[in-house]
């Protein structure tokens, strides 16, 4: 079994009223994740509900332009628009197994709010969301999507009223409530086992990356882009090519500047320290409080990442770099623009990446961005008319 | 012989509030109060950006302090300024980062200086502890658990094994906060625990009242801890420093009456 560590990080750092809750969900998730029966449901799921597998799309403007190959992971076309319901489906699953009664979940930008609300929907499972006051004002449609499936959304007001807030929230009602309701947090945060459960989950995008890749070049790729908030897009995509002599970009949100407060790159800027039962590389101040953070997505406006990636920041397997908010603005528009497909704003840091980066790409280099949702949440007037 | 094992002779009362809530001069004011009111052990909470264990009440406290500048120095502060003048045993409640953040032995060795006697760290559950233990027996600061009504007896032994000063049992499922009557699961935890170490231990989580005193001593509790009802009053008469003393030092004084059962107090009279 193992022990919830990335090297030094990771770990259980919950209050004591937790213990028994993390105990029964690695406990439940060891009897039960594994087996065939639990296997084939929820392949069910991801295939005949949620439409996996999804594409792996050649860009052929993009890569006239880059001059390079750029394909992009296409989770973006899954069901729901984002990758988050990899997640759900896998832990909605998992909590029926465990005769669970309700699921609750923390949402920022709303996407992973949304997922939980659909794994509940057709679980048949009722669905509580925690959400950041500011958030709720600032994602009104996806609060929408998430009544409409049935679940109830619980606006959070302390703190920053932002992800980490709704974080706290969803802990501590798991911890009044945890007997009959499974918390279904949505990245590779959290105490163990969530940050090795999660990317479990989500390896099925590189999975299939790796196969489709395989077929298309008949070689493994050069670059591999994800962006990176929590981290479990980009983990699911990476984790199949750790093995592999395959450059891994995660991008981190770079916001309005370096200052503190500014931005989302914990991996860039932070250092290691203890938030939301995990020791990870962390945006804090001497005295170890939380700093705020800034990203013009959402759902990268997170002050922590998930602590496997603080281990493979330090390896140095995957390279962490920044993109500001400016430039992943361009990013959005010019994919919208040159393929026809509008990213999230999250997904766009790693195609603003690669636009900085294209210098150092060859003709024949093949690299594939993971898109990991569809921008439809984040079309404005100021968005697409460059006023922002 | 430490501080602890004189106090808890007899049911002792600990009364809990966050250090630098609602700003320093007035959380002086404050900590005086509770002691000379009779608190038995004083528990200070040093305020934290993502209190996850704690309710609203205690985390609007933790703003507070913040907003109003406390800092980790600040709480070490308040402390060597309660040493000038008591003997009284104070636990440092913190976070997990509060001291990563600072290094562990820093943070003891600091702590230890300014005269603290107990460090409980909300999010550190005994499988995270190694990394603090060594300095807490280096230091003779002890290290105060908690046990709920879910931790399973084998694990109450673990705890117990490894905690010093006393065993703080949380009487119930979720986070700090008044209720309106002491939870079910509080008297049976008393019970079991006690099977299982003879660390005193002291009830807290959702006590407000002197029936939830009585009772938990009743049960057979060393001490009770009060928190969130303290950290409410503290809320309601911000600005007002005098109003402030007068109500915490009356709820102090029949809290402490209901722990050591010196007063009898009429059942109807319970409201704080």
């Amino acid at each position: 079994m193992s022990d919830g560590r990335f090297g030094d990080y990771g770990g259980q750092f919950v209050p004591e009223t937790l213990m028994a809750a993390v105990t029964a969900l690695e406990e439940g998730r060891n009897a039960v994740c594994q087996t065939q029966e639990f296997r084939d449901e929820l392949s069910f799921y991801l295939k005949e509900y949620a439409g996996r597998e999804t594409p792996l799309t050649f860009c052929r403007n993009v890569s006239d332009d880059m001059g390079c190959k750029v394909y992009l992971k296409r989770e973006d076309l899954l069901h729901s628009g984002a990758h988050k319901l990899n997640n759900t489906l896998g832990q909605g699953l998992l909590a029926r197994h465990m005769g669970k009664k309700r699921l609750i979940a923390e949402t920022g930008a709303g996407q992973h709010g949304v997922a939980t609300a659909i794994a509940g929907a057709v679980l048949n499972l009722p669905v509580e969301v925690y959400m950041g006051e500011t958030d709720c004002k600032r994602q009104q449609l996806n609060v929408f999507r998430m009544e409409l499936m049935g679940a109830k959304v619980i606006p959070v007001k302390g703190g920053t009223a932002t992800l980490k807030d709704a974080v706290n929230e969803a802990m501590r009602e798991w911890a009044a409530s945890s007997e009959d309701s499974a918390y279904i947090l949505g990245s590779v945060v959290g105490p163990h086992p969530y940050p090795e459960m999660v990317r479990d989950f989500q390896t099925v995008i590189g999975t299939e990356a790796r196969r489709q890749i395989l077929e298309r070049e008949e070689c493994l790729p050069d670059t591999i882009i994800a962006c990176v908030g929590g981290g479990s897009n980009a983990i699911g995509m990476f984790h199949p090519f750790l093995q592999d002599d395959v450059r891994l970009v995660g991008v981190e949100a770079g916001g309005r500047g370096s200052a503190p407060g500014e931005h989302g790159a914990s991996l860039e800027s932070g250092r290691p320290g203890i938030l939301h039962g995990a020791l990870s590389y962390l945006l804090q101040d001497d005295d170890g409080q939380v700093i705020d953070t800034h990203s013009v997505a959402a759902g990268l406006d997170y002050p922590s990442v998930g602590p496997e990636h603080s281990m493979l920041k330090d390896a140095g397997r995957v390279h962490y770099e920044s993109v500001p908010d400016a430039d992943v603005l361009k990013a959005f528009r010019y994919l919208s623009r040159r393929e026809g497909i509008v990213p999230a704003l999250e997904s766009a840091h790693a195609v603003a990446y690669l636009i900085r980066e294209q210098d150092r790409f060859e003709k024949d280099d093949v690299v594939i961005i993971n898109l990991s949702g569809r921008g439809d949440k984040d079309i404005s007037r100021e968005v697409v008319h460059e006023q922002i | 012989m430490n501080r602890f094992e004189t106090v808890f002779e007899r049911p002792a009362f600990i009364a809990f509030t966050v250090a630098g809530d609602p700003d320093p001069a007035t959380s002086l004011a404050v900590v005086q109060t509770l002691i000379r009111s009779g608190a038995d052990i004083l528990e200070l909470g040093i305020p934290f950006s993502d209190p996850v264990g704690d309710g609203p009440v205690i985390q609007r406290a933790d703003e507070r302090a913040l907003c109003a500048g406390a800092t980790t120095d600040s709480a070490f502060a308040l402390v060597r300024d309660v040493r000038r003048e008591s003997d009284v045993p104070v636990v440092l409640l913190v976070y997990g980062n509060t001291v990563f953040a600072r290094g562990p032995e820093r943070f003891y060795r600091e702590a230890k200086a300014a005269g603290v006697d107990g460090i409980l760290i909300v999010d550190m559950p005994i499988e995270e502890a190694e990394m603090v233990l060594a300095y807490a027996t280096e230091t003779g600061i002890a290290p105060i658990f908690t046990v709920t009504p879910t931790t399973p007896p084998e694990r109450v032994k673990k705890i117990a094994e490894m905690a010093g000063g006393f065993l703080y049992l949380v009487s119930l499922s979720g986070v700090t906060g008044r209720r309106e009557t002491l939870s079910e699961a509080a008297l049976p935890l008393i019970q079991s625990v006690r099977e299982e170490t003879a660390l005193p231990l002291a009830l807290g989580f959702g006590i407000a009242t002197e029936t939830h005193a009585r009772q938990a001593v009743a049960a057979g509790a060393d001490g009770v801890i009060v928190g969130s009802a303290i950290v409410e009053i503290i809320e309601r008469h911000v600005g007002d420093v005098e109003g402030m003393e007068r109500e915490l030092s009356d709820y102090i004084v029949r809290m402490k009456a209901a722990v050591v059962g010196s007063v009898p107090v009429d059942e109807d009279q319970n409201s704080v």
